[in-house]
């Protein structure tokens, strides 16, 4: 962008990118779509037209592999390998995903799947948090604004869960991509400032078996919902009715 | 009924010094614990990813809680007329700002970020409980200030059963909106109980009063004023009567659990096989925080010294502080249901009882918060009239023989 | 206005007029704000009139900041890891100046004018490293092929007042 727009400059190119838009929307909906639901304007707002999901299918979820686990911690610096959180102890350290092992009770099958914020439509998190910290995108993605978060931990006891992570000690050097600091609460993001800017979240392109789908969930067109469509996917702890945006088959 | 003459305490002895000197100390040994939390992380305290909140917690919701219940006193003189407790009912007023204040005071300083208290304060998300909690603290400060002011000026006292009304109709709103803090969250299996908010209305009226029997002995006591038998009997046996009303609704709660498979694990939990946990609930708790107290309260001879009923108060206390300890940690420890009917296992404690060791810094936090709510009593008895010249039998007991 | 934002005008007045007597002495055009001590190139110029910049800052950030994280608007105009990007200080270790150090450029200004921010308790305050090269297409003085020789006469002005 130039450097020396002022605002009203900004404001008035701003409206002039909503109506172009939305008039290449009327124009040539079938190649202007996929455009507008891959990469967004930077100017433009995120918007409740899409509702941004992953399928993840735990049949292809290999036990032993943590690509996901380490994208993740590439991307935002968290981790064992980032040179942050060197005091807490094991059980105080962040984990924005991480993978479950679950064991059948009845018939001792094993499977393994990455579990992060399920970036519910109805987060009791969101309803939890005091101040408004807390907070769902109109696209769906369950962020918390660290500029108002107070770190009282209610999201967390809130959360089924324990997707979010209370960061105990000071930090340096944090990724551009991720700021993060003490005495706040942090989640998965859903790769935010990449699916603004068009692309894939670090964990689902890391995926080795392409086991995770991301998408938009209300494009009846797109990958992910075209796959459920067909093979169907089950939201963790559905009975609490909250509508997750994350999906798992084969659970 | 004589007329009831207050006044202020002279506060000059030595043994008040020294009462504040110590209370400050305490506070500020709590002041240090918080800048020490703000300064180097939460890191240097017990609390982790799983336990998120601790000691400081437990402290806090059990002054919360006591704050409500040591309305109380004052309510039963004003709204249902019971003119012996009228005497207590501005020392009822003033413990009920001062537990609050002393447990919001915690609240705050364990925040990750208390510096942005200012936040808290400007930005409100309705929806939250929580945010709820905020308006109802400060609508009680304000309601048991006015509801004070009626009492102690003499034109005003044609609104003190208005204000007196209000101020409990709050209290109880705002020992639901406590409950609730912990009745809403529904991924956990410990709580997530509507019965949590009456529970925690009976809890309030027991603990609030233990602490008002306690700060009336003593200040009784330490000023020489008398303290009649007759109304220290009304308020032993009301105390009873909330310990037992406590173990009432705790049955209740543990059936209603009981009935549900869902809650088998987290019940054989608490109640069976949790250690520390399990020994709070029923040693902390049950044993010396209601049973002993209750053969106390009512022993025919027990129930007469003065020691022990003061002893009995304590136990109440400490029997709160074993009761918050069980519901606030207990109910973290136990792993959440994620996946039913699977065994989990992961890097980040999925599927094992959280562990959580209380730090020294939390404990000192805690107390340092009920020094508080102390140093404010003791300071406002200097400064105000709270404190009835005498509370003898004749002068508070009309029908007293 | 929400009652969050005026209170926060409110603060930051407040702000103002506990750093006016430590400014006052200021007498140029723009009395009342103090310079920083690290500039960046002035041949690339800021992302408004430098005057503008030096007043109002702050309300393009926390704006931008709400947008962004609320609407997902992610122009690149008022960024704060954009202004870190170009606003930076060597050293002659080849490192960068750190906030709450005096050269930083955001810490030249507030710890002067007693303004206290947080940003950087989350907020890498050094430049990405990912877009060095970058920021010395900005800055000249920036960049990898930085040697001891180049940033001596620098970390001379570095030091200076104004
Ligand atoms: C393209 C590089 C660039 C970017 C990006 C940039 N600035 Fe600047 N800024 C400059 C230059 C060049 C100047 C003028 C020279 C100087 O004083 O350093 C300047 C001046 C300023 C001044 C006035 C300093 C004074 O001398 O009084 C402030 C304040 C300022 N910038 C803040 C910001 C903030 C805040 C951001 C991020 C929103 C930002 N800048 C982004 C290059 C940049
Ligand atoms: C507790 C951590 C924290 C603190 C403190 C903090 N931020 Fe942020 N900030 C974030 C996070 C997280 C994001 C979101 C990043 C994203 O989505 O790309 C962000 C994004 C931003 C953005 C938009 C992205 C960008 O780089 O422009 C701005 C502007 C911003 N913050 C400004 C500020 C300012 C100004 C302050 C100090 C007053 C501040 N922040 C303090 C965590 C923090
Ligand atoms: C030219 C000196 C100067 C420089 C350089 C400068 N600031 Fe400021 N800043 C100020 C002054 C003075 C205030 C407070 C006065 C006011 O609010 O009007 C302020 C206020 C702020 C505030 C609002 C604080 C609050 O709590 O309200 C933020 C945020 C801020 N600055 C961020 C930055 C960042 C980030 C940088 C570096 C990119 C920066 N400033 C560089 C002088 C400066």
């Amino acid at each position: 962008m130039d450097k020396k727009t002022n605002p009203t400059d900004q404001a008035r190119r701003r409206f002039f990118g909503q109506v172009a838009a939305v008039a290449s929307l009327t124009v040539a909906p079938g190649i202007i779509l996929q455009q507008v639901a891959h990469a967004r304007a930077p100017e433009l707002p995120a918007s409740d037209r899409q509702r941004w999901g992953i399928l993840i299918n735990t049949n292809k979820c290999a036990e032993g592999c943590d690509a996901c686990v380490t994208a993740c911690q590439d991307e935002f610096g968290w981790g064992p390998d980032s040179p942050n959180e060197k005091h807490s102890a094991p059980n105080q350290k962040a984990q924005w995903i991480r993978k479950v092992k679950l064991t059948d009770k009845q018939t001792g099958h094993v499977q393994t799947l990455p579990l992060m914020c399920q970036h519910c439509e109805h987060p009791p998190c969101v309803d939890v948090c005091p101040t408004g910290a807390s907070m769902k995108r109109a696209d769906g993605i369950v962020l918390v604004d660290k500029h108002i978060c107070i770190g009282c931990r209610y999201c967390m006891m809130a959360c089924p869960y324990k997707a979010r992570s209370f960061v105990h000690e000071e930090l340096h050097d944090q990724k551009v991509n991720a700021p993060r600091g003490k005495g706040t609460v942090e989640a998965c993001t859903l790769c935010v400032q990449r699916v603004d800017a068009g692309r894939q979240p670090a964990c689902v392109e890391a995926c080795p078996e392409q086991a995770m789908i991301f998408g938009d969930l209300k494009d009846p067109e797109s990958a992910i919902s075209r796959e459920l469509r067909e093979r169907g996917g089950e939201q963790i702890r559905a009975d609490l009715g909250l509508n997750t945006g994350i999906r798992y088959q084969g659970l | 009924m004589k007329n009831i003459r207050y006044s202020t305490i002279k506060g000059n002895s030595a043994g008040y010094l020294a009462l504040l000197a110590l209370l400050g100390a305490i506070a500020g040994a709590g002041l240090v614990a918080a800048f020490m939390m703000e300064h180097y992380g939460h890191f240097i305290t017990g609390m982790n990813q799983q336990i998120v909140w601790g000691t400081p917690h437990v402290f806090a919701v059990f002054l919360i809680v006591a704050a409500s219940g040591a309305l109380n006193t004052a309510s039963i003189a004003s709204v249902f007329g019971k003119t012996a407790y009228k005497p207590l009912a501005r020392l009822s007023g003033l413990l009920a700002i001062a537990l609050l204040a002393g447990g919001l005071t915690i609240l705050v300083l364990d925040l990750g970020r208390a510096d942005r208290l200012i936040v808290a304060m400007t930005y409100y998300n309705f929806k939250s409980i929580f945010a709820w909690n905020i308006i109802l603290y400060n609508g009680f400060f304000l309601l048991v200030a006015i509801y004070l002011w009626t009492m102690m000026d003499p034109t005003k006292t044609q609104y003190t059963k208005v204000a007196g009304f209000s101020a409990f109709v709050w209290r109880l709103i705002l020992t639901t909106g406590t409950g609730s803090i912990f009745g809403f969250l529904v991924a956990r299996l410990a709580y997530n109980e509507a019965i949590m908010a009456p529970l925690f209305i009976v809890m309030s009226f027991a603990f609030g009063l233990a602490i008002l029997i306690l700060v009336t002995m003593a200040a009784c006591k330490w000023t020489g004023r008398p303290l009649g038998d007759a109304l220290l009997r009304r308020l032993k046996n009301l105390l009873g009567v909330f310990v037992a009303g406590t173990l009432l609704l705790l049955l209740a709660y543990h059936l209603t659990k009981l009935y549900i498979t869902q809650y088998h694990g987290v019940e054989a939990f608490i109640l069976l096989n949790g250690g520390v946990y399990t020994q709070l609930f029923w040693i902390g708790w049950m044993l010396l925080g209601s049973l002993v107290p209750l053969a106390i309260l009512y022993h025919p001879s027990w129930g007469r010294n003065r020691s022990l009923i003061g002893f009995a108060s304590v136990l109440v206390v400490l029997g709160g502080l074993a009761a918050m300890y069980v519901i606030i940690i207990g109910g973290q420890a136990y792993p959440l249901l994620i996946f039913p009917g699977k065994e989990v296992a992961s890097s980040f404690s999925d599927g094992i009882i959280n562990s959580y060791t209380p730090s020294l810094v939390e404990f000192v936090l805690g107390i340092g918060g009920m020094a508080v709510a102390l140093i404010i009593v003791a300071l406002a008895l200097k400064v105000l009239q709270f404190l009835p010249e005498s509370l003898a039998d004749e002068v508070v007991d009309p029908h007293h023989k | 206005m929400t009652f969050g934002q005026l209170s926060r005008q409110c603060l930051m007045v407040a702000g103002l007029f506990l750093a006016l007597p430590a400014i006052a002495d200021d007498t140029g055009p723009l009395a009342g704000v103090p310079k920083p001590r690290a500039k960046a190139n002035p041949e690339f110029g800021c992302v408004r009139p430098e005057e503008d910049m030096r007043k109002h800052h702050m309300q393009y950030l926390l704006h931008h900041r709400d947008e962004t994280l609320r609407q997902g608007i992610r122009t690149k105009q008022f960024s704060l890891a954009e202004c870190v990007n170009c606003h930076i200080t060597p050293k002659p270790d080849g490192q960068y100046a750190r906030f709450g150090e005096k050269e930083h450029f955001c810490s030249s200004c507030h710890t002067y004018a007693a303004v206290h921010i947080d940003c950087f308790e989350c907020h890498r305050d050094t430049p990405d490293p990912e877009k060095i090269q970058e920021s010395a297409m900005h800055n000249p003085h920036a960049g990898l092929k930085l040697t001891r020789k180049d940033v001596a006469p620098l970390s001379a002005t570095v030091g200076e007042a104004r």
